[in-house]
């Protein structure tokens, strides 16, 4: 058999429907409704309002992050109930950059960002140092979120911390880590985070394009995102992955390390997710420690168990119920949303372990035994 | 007793006449010049008598005469002074309370000046707990006395403070900037040392308390969880819901008293520990049977379910409750503290949570190892399947298993709504940390359970003073992973090959 | 017969909280040998098995592999890569992939997660893959998910996917537990086709197949070799007796 180059292995593991699917989302998002937002009159019928953009690009900003989680947990087993730190570290990078583009334009006219000005600090302190630079910005997305993630689970793999106590302990890092950047003295707006940006290279960041193109460069990601995970879990790696979740100790006795395995796909997963914040922060506006609360991580699994774990698709379809659901609720009755994320949580870990893709599955398999009778 | 009412009659005496001081300083009162006024003022206060105080008294309320029997006014500047030598004269009242406080007071800024009246008033005294403080006082006024002699005695007297004010005078007395002999230095360092260390013990005793109050609840709150996760390998993420469950029903308890029997309002906290514990025991009850037994085997499944229930019994609290914090007040027999030392209380109600604790503890304990039912949890933690083939009803054991371990959560609940706030949220802040308690003791060990609450209440402690209570969270965290790196089973876990399967 | 040891066990002990489940066990196993070790429950046998896959720990004593490889420092995947194969008391097998996908992961080759990314099934693999398939019976089975064997095919598909390892050493801790007289006796024909290439331990405790397979037999008793020898031997010693049947 000849040998077949990587980059054609990596682009035929999605198969042809697969692409076609991409290609028709590429379209709708990157071509159709930038288009009917910026060309289409207000008034029409067929405008797509800011709010739908910047609601869209939000959700799929969170399908990054339900992707992520899903290689994690769906395909490796291993549930993390800290996605939402990794997450707000991309933002908080990324925010760096957006608070230094504000420039002088801030409440009190100067080259520091307002809330240091507040503190009374006279200076950037070093850590922002080359945070006016996009690049930097863009290398810190990619790096601190990657890098944080690779050391805290270098040490809990090391330690063979498995299931529910892996779980706990990311969600008492992702706690932590809310109080520390709450405090005023980190560095990072306290209890008020980073908000009121103006531009991005200097262009602003309201207007009607840059608000389609960081739309576009979204949906792009989840594409993607969705290619690269198609890639890995159809790769041998992948399947290694897989015997994880089924059985370590067999996999260690057949001689892989799992160490390496689930460092790799846990720090892919956080620089997914960095990524995805980092996109997330200028369509929504703000960034806080909020973002790290734990009740939010642990939505996170909630997409992706109600889309369908170790699926690709699943988690997005999950991100976009769960999240449009949450939109709905919170607007017509706030009061009732936490009884129906509640009994969301509930009702598919007891009925519908395999989410709606598991179900539509299903469904089709008994169409198509009744077809066959 | 009797030099107490004799000092009374004398006061009254003096209120009658209230001619018994110096004619000519009262006189001098009435002055036109504000400076006399003021030094008629400061000799009244240095008689230390109580008819002086009496005087200078009516003088603030604007009720003394003059001689022409008009009004004396007084300006700021004379007010002030006058304001400061009333409080000196408190030192005089016949009420010990009023002393006790003006000690207090005055403990604060102590002037070389006052040292003659102060030691009037220290010879005077009868209260040791007062007197032993005005002997302090006067010692740290005198400190500045010109004869050097005096000096020393008063830094020497002043070893056995434990007043951080007295510290720092004698850490200053001992520089030479501020102190020119030798001598004197020498003996405001020892004295400073002494007081020093005595203020260290002091703080540590402090800590070690609130780190074992701290750990109490973390304790009751673990309990509960060590038991359910221990029988049914089950974190249950609703566990700090089932504290919240307990608060509220504290909080309702106390409405009731409040309502029905106000005469026994500080009895509603006794009462409440039975309903606080069949309320979430009730509870848990509920939430094992709808839920929590249908996903056994399935441990991350349970916890996103769990999580889903906390939401709801949240929600839930905050449309019958409000979203607000709600007011629990301690009972009287529970407010108030223990003084140890002048630097430290210890809070009463913490003292009763920490015999609480030990009661719950003791309890479980009992029931644990005393009971039938106890050996049957025993059983089923140590071998589900083996225990189901000689007859334990494995099925209703988890379920009482959960009912008691949510009733415990709700004994917590009632320690926990007398020192924190009780709200809707006020559970979300501690499962992570009953959780590291039972990860640290190792699972299904009341020991353990005990050690880690204890340990991880006192570290905190320690570590929050050194660096405040973010910083001391995170070392504490940090400081569980590594402890797990070496120890994965937990303080106080079994080894062997049969704990992985 | 005296081979070179592909296996050196030198008084080796293990306790768990102050109870000894190995107790100066001393064992050799030849190149090629085939050997059964029998005994009551918790006489150490698993125990053993642990120590010399890395599982677990040696308090004391030595555990020497192919004559100078001391082992007790490694770690579980390093132990494997050294050759040492270990199939568990229950089926261990990843059930969620097809039985291929099992086979395909167990094979000698490079595990690091870098290579594996980059993988590439060729030709010479996949003849591996379907010759073992072949011999463990379950070449018309290689697409289904593995979760939906037999019991029996189970257990081959473990064996299978030992052998895939190409390892020195074999340990099998109760291969034939839950197999048809049949399967058993197909399993006997081929752990006797292995010995000579392969080196193998067999714990067990169906004495009809330790007596089809006939290689040396050790008796462990309280963590300790208790007796050794041909099953005959081990049969009618007294010690032996008494320790089954109780005093």
């Amino acid at each position: 058999m000849k040998r077949v180059p990587f980059i054609v292995r990596f682009f035929s593991a999605t198969p042809k429907q697969g692409w076609i699917a991409i290609a028709v989302a590429a379209v709708v998002t990157m071509i159709l409704l930038p288009a009917l937002h910026l060309l289409v009159p207000a008034g029409s019928p067929f405008h797509v309002s800011a709010y739908v953009i910047t609601l869209v690009g939000k959700i799929m900003c969170y399908a990054i992050v339900a992707v992520a989680m899903d290689l994690i947990w769906g395909y490796t087993g291993i549930l993390s109930l800290g996605h939402g730190l990794f997450f707000a570290l991309g933002g908080y990078a990324f925010g760096m950059y957006l608070m230094r583009q504000i420039g002088r334009d801030g409440s009190y006219q100067s080259d520091l960002p307002d809330f240091m000005v507040f503190l009374d600090w006279k200076a950037l302190p070093w850590y922002w140092t080359g945070s006016d630079s996009i690049l930097w910005v863009l290398f810190l997305v990619l790096t601190v979120p990657a890098l944080v993630a690779l050391i805290f689970g270098f040490f809990a793999f090391r330690s063979r911390i498995k299931g529910v106590y892996f779980s706990i302990i990311t969600q008492a890092m992702v706690f932590a880590a809310m109080l520390f950047f709450f405090r005023n003295e980190t560095g990072f707006g306290g209890n008020n985070g980073f908000t009121d940006f103006k531009r991005i290279l200097g262009y602003s960041i309201t207007a009607p394009e840059m608000r389609v193109s960081l739309f576009a460069l979204t949906a792009a990601m989840l594409l993607a995102t969705l290619v690269l995970g198609r890639y890995l879990v159809t790769s041998k790696l992948g399947r290694v992955l897989a015997a994880i979740r089924d059985a370590e100790s067999r996999v260690m006795f057949i001689g892989y390390n799992p160490l390496h395995y689930k460092l790799f796909i846990w720090t892919l997963s956080a620089l997914l997710c960095g990524i995805a914040g980092a996109l997330y922060v200028p369509q929504v506006g703000i960034i806080n420690p909020g973002e790290m609360s734990p009740a939010n991580s642990i939505e996170i699994a909630i997409w992706v168990a109600v889309g369908g774990r170790a699926t690709l698709i699943g988690p997005v379809i999950g991100a976009f119920i769960v999240n449009l659901a949450k939109s709905f609720f919170t607007m017509a009755f706030p009061e009732y949303w936490l009884f129906f994320l509640g009994a969301l949580f509930v009702g598919v870990t007891l009925w519908l372990p395999d989410g709606v893709v598991g179900l539509w599955r299903k469904l089709r398999e008994k169409r198509a035994q009744v077809v066959a009778k | 007793m009797i030099p107490r009412i004799f000092l009374l009659l004398m006061l009254l005496l003096g209120c009658a006449a209230h001619a018994a001081p110096n004619p000519a300083l009262v006189r001098q009162l009435a002055a036109e010049e504000s400076d006399d006024k003021i030094a008629a003022i400061q000799k009244l206060a240095l008689t230390a008598e109580p008819e002086a105080l009496a005087v200078l008294q009516q003088l603030a309320d604007g009720s003394l005469k003059d001689d022409k029997g008009e009004d004396i006014s007084i300006n700021n500047r004379v007010r002030r002074e006058l304001e400061g030598a009333l409080a000196v004269l408190k030192l005089i009242d016949p009420d010990p309370v009023v002393r006790f406080a003006a000690v207090k007071e005055i403990a604060g800024n102590v002037d070389a000046a006052m040292a003659p009246m102060l030691a009037k008033a220290r010879d005077r005294e009868t209260v040791p707990k007062i007197r032993a403080l005005l002997v302090e006082i006067h010692a740290a006024a005198t400190l500045k006395d010109p004869d050097p002699q005096v000096r020393i005695a008063a830094a020497k007297s002043l070893a056995s403070s434990a007043d951080p004010n007295t510290q720092a005078m004698l850490k200053a007395q001992s520089e030479p900037a501020n102190e020119t002999e030798v001598e004197v230095r020498r003996a405001a360092f020892q004295s400073y040392l002494a007081v020093k260390d005595r203020l260290t013990l002091a703080e540590n005793i402090g800590r070690v308390f609130s780190g074992l109050s701290l750990g109490s609840i973390l304790l009751l709150a673990a309990l509960g969880l060590a038991i359910t996760y221990g029988v049914m390998g089950v974190i249950n993420m609703a566990h700090g819901e089932l504290l919240m469950i307990g608060a509220y029903a504290t909080y309702a308890m106390q409405g009731m008293f409040r309502s029905y029997f106000p005469d026994h309002l500080d009895w509603y906290l006794l009462a409440a520990v039975p309903v606080a514990f069949f309320a979430a025991a009730a509870v848990g009850v509920l939430l094992e049977r709808t839920v929590i037994r249908w996903l056994y085997g399935r441990a991350l499944e349970t916890l996103l379910a769990t999580w889903g229930l906390s939401l709801m019994l949240i929600q839930a609290a905050r449309v019958i409750f409000g979203a607000q914090n709600v007011e629990v007040a301690n009972p009287t027999w529970m407010s108030g503290g223990i003084e140890i030392l002048p630097s430290i209380v210890l809070p009463l109600n913490r003292i009763v949570i920490v015999g609480f604790a030990l009661f719950v503890l003791a309890l479980v304990w009992a029931l644990m190892n005393k009971t039938r039912l106890g050996m049957f949890v025993r059983a089923v933690t140590q071998n589900r399947a083996m225990a189901g083939c000689v007859g334990v009803p494995t099925g209703r054991i988890d379920t009482v298993a959960f009912a008691l371990g949510a009733g415990i959560a709700g004994l917590g609940g009632v320690a926990l709504s007398q020192i924190a706030n009780v709200g809707p949220d006020m559970g979300q802040g501690y499962i992570v940390d009953s959780f590291m308690v039972v990860v640290l003791g190792g699972v299904g060990q009341l020991a353990g359970a005990v050690w880690a609450a204890l340990g991880l209440g006192i570290v905190t402690k320690f570590i929050e003073a050194w660096s405040g209570a973010v910083i001391a969270k995170i070392v504490v965290l940090v400081f569980i992973i590594m402890f797990i790196q070496k120890r994965p089973q937990g303080l106080f876990a079994l080894k062997g090959r049969f704990v992985e399967s | 017969m005296s081979g070179p040891s592909i296996l050196l066990l030198h008084e080796v002990t293990v306790s768990f909280d102050g109870f000894r489940a190995l107790n100066e066990l001393s064992l050799d196993i030849e190149e090629g040998e085939l050997r059964c070790i029998i005994g009551p429950n918790g006489a150490g046998k698993t125990t053993m098995m642990d120590v010399i896959t890395g599982k677990t720990r040696a308090d004391r004593g030595k555990v020497m592999f192919d004559q100078n490889i001391d082992v007790r420092r490694m770690s579980e995947p390093e132990i494997a890569h050294l050759g040492i194969g270990r199939k568990f008391q229950k089926p261990t097998i990843f059930e969620n992939l097809t039985v291929f996908e099992n086979l395909e992961l167990s094979m000698k080759t490079d595990k690091r997660a870098r290579t594996s990314l980059f993988a590439w099934l060729d030709d010479e693999a996949n003849d591996k893959i379907s010759d073992t398939l072949r011999l463990i019976r379950l070449d018309g089975e290689a697409g289904r998910q593995s979760g939906l064997l037999s019991h029996g095919q189970k257990q081959w598909l473990e064996i299978g996917m030992l052998l895939m390892q190409d390892p020195k050493l074999l340990l099998l801790d109760e291969p034939v537990a839950g197999m048809t007289d049949d399967e058993t006796a197909r399993t006997g024909e081929l752990f006797k086709s292995l010995a000579g290439k392969h080196s193998l331990v067999v714990v067990e405790h169906d004495m009809a197949f330790i007596e089809q397979l006939g290689g040396k037999v050790t008796v462990l008793h309280e963590g300790s070799v208790l007796a050794e020898g041909d099953l005959a031997t081990v049969q009618n010693d007294q010690r032996v007796i008494e320790v089954y049947l109780g005093r």
